[in-house]
């Protein structure tokens, strides 16, 4: 059983207490490929890089065994427009 | 399995250092820029061109030291990588952001003049 997309929701949950997070299982199931949306006041001040390396940091474990991650957005709660919401 | 990774000896380290340094724009990649084999690689180099910058690649899937090593060199766990200036600019995801907003052709306007 490899990574599942409950995994990345509850690893990055509880180290980046997200306001908004959006995890998208784009292998077709097997679990090994993902994208993500993620909204966090961890994020502030700091530039695209570093808010990228903090999400691969939480997922260092889980990355062993992820072959694709992108990261589509990381935002912080100011940067997130109301009209992202509109799908929800 | 915990395991502790030996993928950066000081020698390769050494070697990364002069790598990175040897080419303003270089791309670590899977499969070169005439034949990404992987579709994140793939649209970084076809950024690149689009940019017309000069530009090295570096197959990692033909060096397997390399692949290991630069995980740890860039703490960064995937490939593709782009180095402008020596430095670790990003993977895929943040150069597209970057050639979206145009912050990526800036910068490697003001790296081609230095």
């Amino acid at each position: 059983m490899g990574v599942t997309k409950e995994d990345v929701e509850t690893t990055l949950t509880s180290t980046l207490k997200p306001t908004h997070l959006e995890v998208v299982d784009t292998s077709g199931g097997c679990g090994a490929s993902f994208e993500v949306e993620i909204v966090s006041e961890q994020f502030e001040g700091k530039r695209l890089l570093e808010r990228h390396r903090l999400v691969n940091t939480a997922l260092a474990e889980q990355m062993k065994q992820i072959h694709a991650l992108s990261i589509k957005k990381a935002l912080t709660p100011a940067q997130w427009k109301p009209e992202d919401k509109a799908q929800e | 399995s915990v395991r502790c990774s030996s993928g950066l000896s000081p020698e390769l380290k050494s070697t990364l250092d002069k790598v990175v340094n040897s080419h303003k724009v270089l791309l670590f990649m899977k499969g070169n820029k005439d034949f990404p084999q992987c579709g994140f690689s793939h649209t970084v180099v076809q950024i690149l061109k689009s940019l017309n910058v000069p530009f090295e690649t570096l197959d990692v899937l033909s060096n397997e030291a390399f692949r290991q090593g630069l995980k740890e060199y860039s703490s960064w766990p995937t490939f593709p990588q782009l180095y402008i200036d020596g430095e670790f600019f990003g993977g895929c995801d943040i150069t597209v952001e970057a050639y979206k907003s145009g912050e990526l052709q800036e910068l490697l306007e003001k790296t081609m003049l230095s």
